[in-house]
């Protein structure tokens, strides 16, 4: 397991320095200079001098690599940058953000796995029936649906069948904790839509391959009920796909929030990096891109950790 | 079968002979052996095909010209107006054919661009193997770690949200899926005997990836490209759904389902409804027929 672990481990921190990387090199492919589009957002008048200050100030004088050093020196003591467009640290907005977002994204998770293995396993067990075919039909159709539709017929349904909307909006979940729950509810539902739709296939084809295995035969041969086969003996092994996938998903998932959010108007930190986006407010959305994507690789560590510890066979292989 | 042998080739045949075993069939004859085999897969390819003619032809088959006033605002379903009419009076069906050009014209050059870039890296990467891959597999572990919108709102932020931008965008999205999946069908084809034997009668490495490997990923090609159709369809949606994607002048499925929904979705409820199923229904599709090309073509990609 040390071994399988550094070997991990090892991977990882290559990872982790190219994601900053892309995400430095994908915001200096901007065209122009972000301290010209400040002092020229509003048609204002400026002087050269202005714009040298502005420049020096924001820092974007200095040569690409002392850029760079800097900008990743002050990720790893957790100073993200100053806002272009409000002026005060990044990292204040982002703080407030995070939770609400993590909040909604677990929520979401959450739901899917919940309702997404039970309809994988009844559609494993009884191949072609209808309740397969059902199932089948409606993970495609839920891969397929894009998230903002869904949340957008989600509402939809809601208001013509029963003229309710849970209030937009976002309750604090320390202040208010029901108003919260009843608030993130239906955009959990919306955001883990397809992340249900895939999770059930997942769980359809790795239930129906165990199913084939020897030891379930033999679990029945040896008389035990059917239904301790299927738990003991089926959706135990069964679940570690399943825990990769979800767990894979939930690093997905950050994406999906941006959607869901602006949907709601829930303040998480998708709504900052559309917001950041229109106002071109670049500290900001490099500061997004770059926690999603680290909080990604550390999930996908952590999940590959952890499937390494549960399956013998992934540490040796 | 239209094969032309009668049986076990007789004793000394000659090599000419003993190719003509193998049954051959006719495109045709493989379309309708597909189209019986997964009916559903055919029916997915018709809709997408007739979604693409009318793309292209959006002109001539549009009852109304997308920008004109033509009716009433706000009228509902009606013979002169089958999917209603929009809160200035255009006619909304007529912009949902107009909208399928800007969808599918970004799906498919995406696709088209990203795929083959991708499966050009895959290939190099698996077959020349050593630092050259260990380097690309990095670096497509670290564009992994990038949700795709979040990665596509990055990118038409600093590109600027032009058409081709967006193409661009949803390139650099797709490429470390396909590397990846070519890649490891590469490292099992790079084992088997035909490229080991043409490796042994001397055969240059650019010659084995281009008269061996590459034929033999042409399935995981067409079954690849035809999955992450749905996805730079979604995706293109979605951007415009934020507000970052193609101007809002142009007739989009995302855009329309956006405007639709945040301002009449009360009162006019088939201003995002239609939009949105055409966009659901074009992506089901494509999910569908690529599931049954998959099973058809290539059962290794099964699970992925």
């Amino acid at each position: 397991m040390r071994q399988y672990a550094i070997k991990r481990i090892g991977l990882f921190i290559p990872t982790v320095l190219l994601v900053t990387v892309i995400v430095f090199v994908v915001m200096r492919l901007i065209p122009g200079d972000p301290a010209l589009a400040i002092l020229s957002a509003d048609d204002a008048a400026y002087t050269e001098d202005e714009l040298r200050l502005l420049r020096i100030e924001l820092g974007t004088d200095r040569p690409l690599v002392v850029q760079y050093i800097d900008w990743v020196s002050g990720l790893v003591r957790g100073d993200f940058g100053t806002s272009f467009w409000w002026g005060g640290p990044v990292m204040d907005r982002l703080g407030e953000r995070i939770p609400v977002t993590i909040e909604l994204a677990v929520l979401g998770i959450g739901l899917a796995v919940v309702c997404a293995v039970p309809l994988g396993v009844l559609s494993a067990i009884k191949p072609d029936s209808p309740i397969d075919y059902l199932s089948r039909v409606f993970t495609l159709v839920g891969i397929s649906i894009p998230t903002f539709f869904s949340g957008i017929l989600l509402t939809l349904i809601l208001i013509r069948s029963f003229g309710w909307l849970p209030p937009l909006g976002y309750a604090d979940i320390w202040e208010d904790p029901w108003a919260n729950v009843k608030q993130l509810m239906l955009p959990a539902l919306a955001l883990g839509f397809y992340d249900m739709a895939f999770i059930a296939r997942v769980t359809r084809s790795s239930m129906m391959e165990i199913l084939r295995e020897d030891y379930m035969r033999t679990a029945r041969a040896k008389g035990l009920a059917e239904r301790l086969v299927l738990s003991r003996h089926g959706l135990k092994n069964a679940v570690l796909p399943i825990l990769t996938i979800s767990g894979w998903q939930f690093g997905r998932l950050f994406g999906g929030t941006v959607i869901i959010e602006k949907i709601f108007l829930i303040p998480g930190v998708g709504q900052l990096l559309i917001d950041a986006v229109y106002q071109r407010d670049f500290p900001t959305i490099q500061a997004v891109i770059v926690i999603v994507a680290l909080s990604i690789v550390v999930i996908n560590l952590l999940v590959d950790l952890l499937y390494g510890w549960l399956d013998p066979r992934i540490r040796y292989a | 079968m239209t094969t032309t042998s009668t049986g076990q080739p007789a004793a000394g045949a000659t090599a000419a002979e003993l190719q003509d075993i193998r049954p051959k069939q006719s495109v045709s004859k493989k379309l309708l052996n597909f189209c019986r085999a997964k009916p559903l897969g055919a029916i997915s390819a018709a809709i997408i095909i007739i979604t693409i003619l009318a793309a292209i032809a959006a002109p001539v088959i549009t009852p109304y010209d997308p920008f004109d006033l033509v009716h009433e605002p706000f009228l509902p379903m009606s013979s002169s107006a089958w999917l209603g009419s929009d809160e200035l009076g255009r006619d909304v069906l007529s912009r949902v054919i107009y909208g399928a050009r800007v969808s599918m014209y970004v799906g498919l050059a995406s696709v088209l661009i990203g795929i083959t870039i991708g499966t050009v890296i895959g290939i190099v990467s698996a077959y020349v193997g050593g630092i050259i891959d260990l380097t690309i597999q990095r670096i497509v572990d670290a564009l992994m770690a990038f949700p795709a919108i979040i990665m596509a709102l990055g990118l038409t932020a600093a590109l600027g949200s032009s058409v081709n931008n967006i193409v661009a965008a949803l390139v650099v999205i797709l490429l470390p899926g396909a590397i990846r999946v070519i890649r490891a069908q590469v490292l099992s084809i790079k084992e088997l005997d035909y490229t080991l034997a043409a490796q042994a009668i001397g055969a240059r490495p650019w010659r084995i990836m281009l008269r061996h490997i590459l034929p033999n990923v042409a399935a995981s090609y067409i079954v690849l490209s035809t999955i992450t159709l749905g996805l730079a369809i979604i995706i293109e949606a979605s951007l415009t759904f934020l507000g970052v994607g193609v101007s809002a002048d142009i007739p989009t499925w995302g855009g329309m389902l956006t405007e639709g929904a945040q301002k009449y979705i009360r009162t006019a409820w088939w201003l995002a409804v239609f939009p949105g199923m055409a966009i659901s229904i074009v992506v089901f599709s494509i999910n569908f027929l690529g599931d049954a090309l998959r099973d058809t073509l290539d059962p290794r990609l099964r699970g992925r």
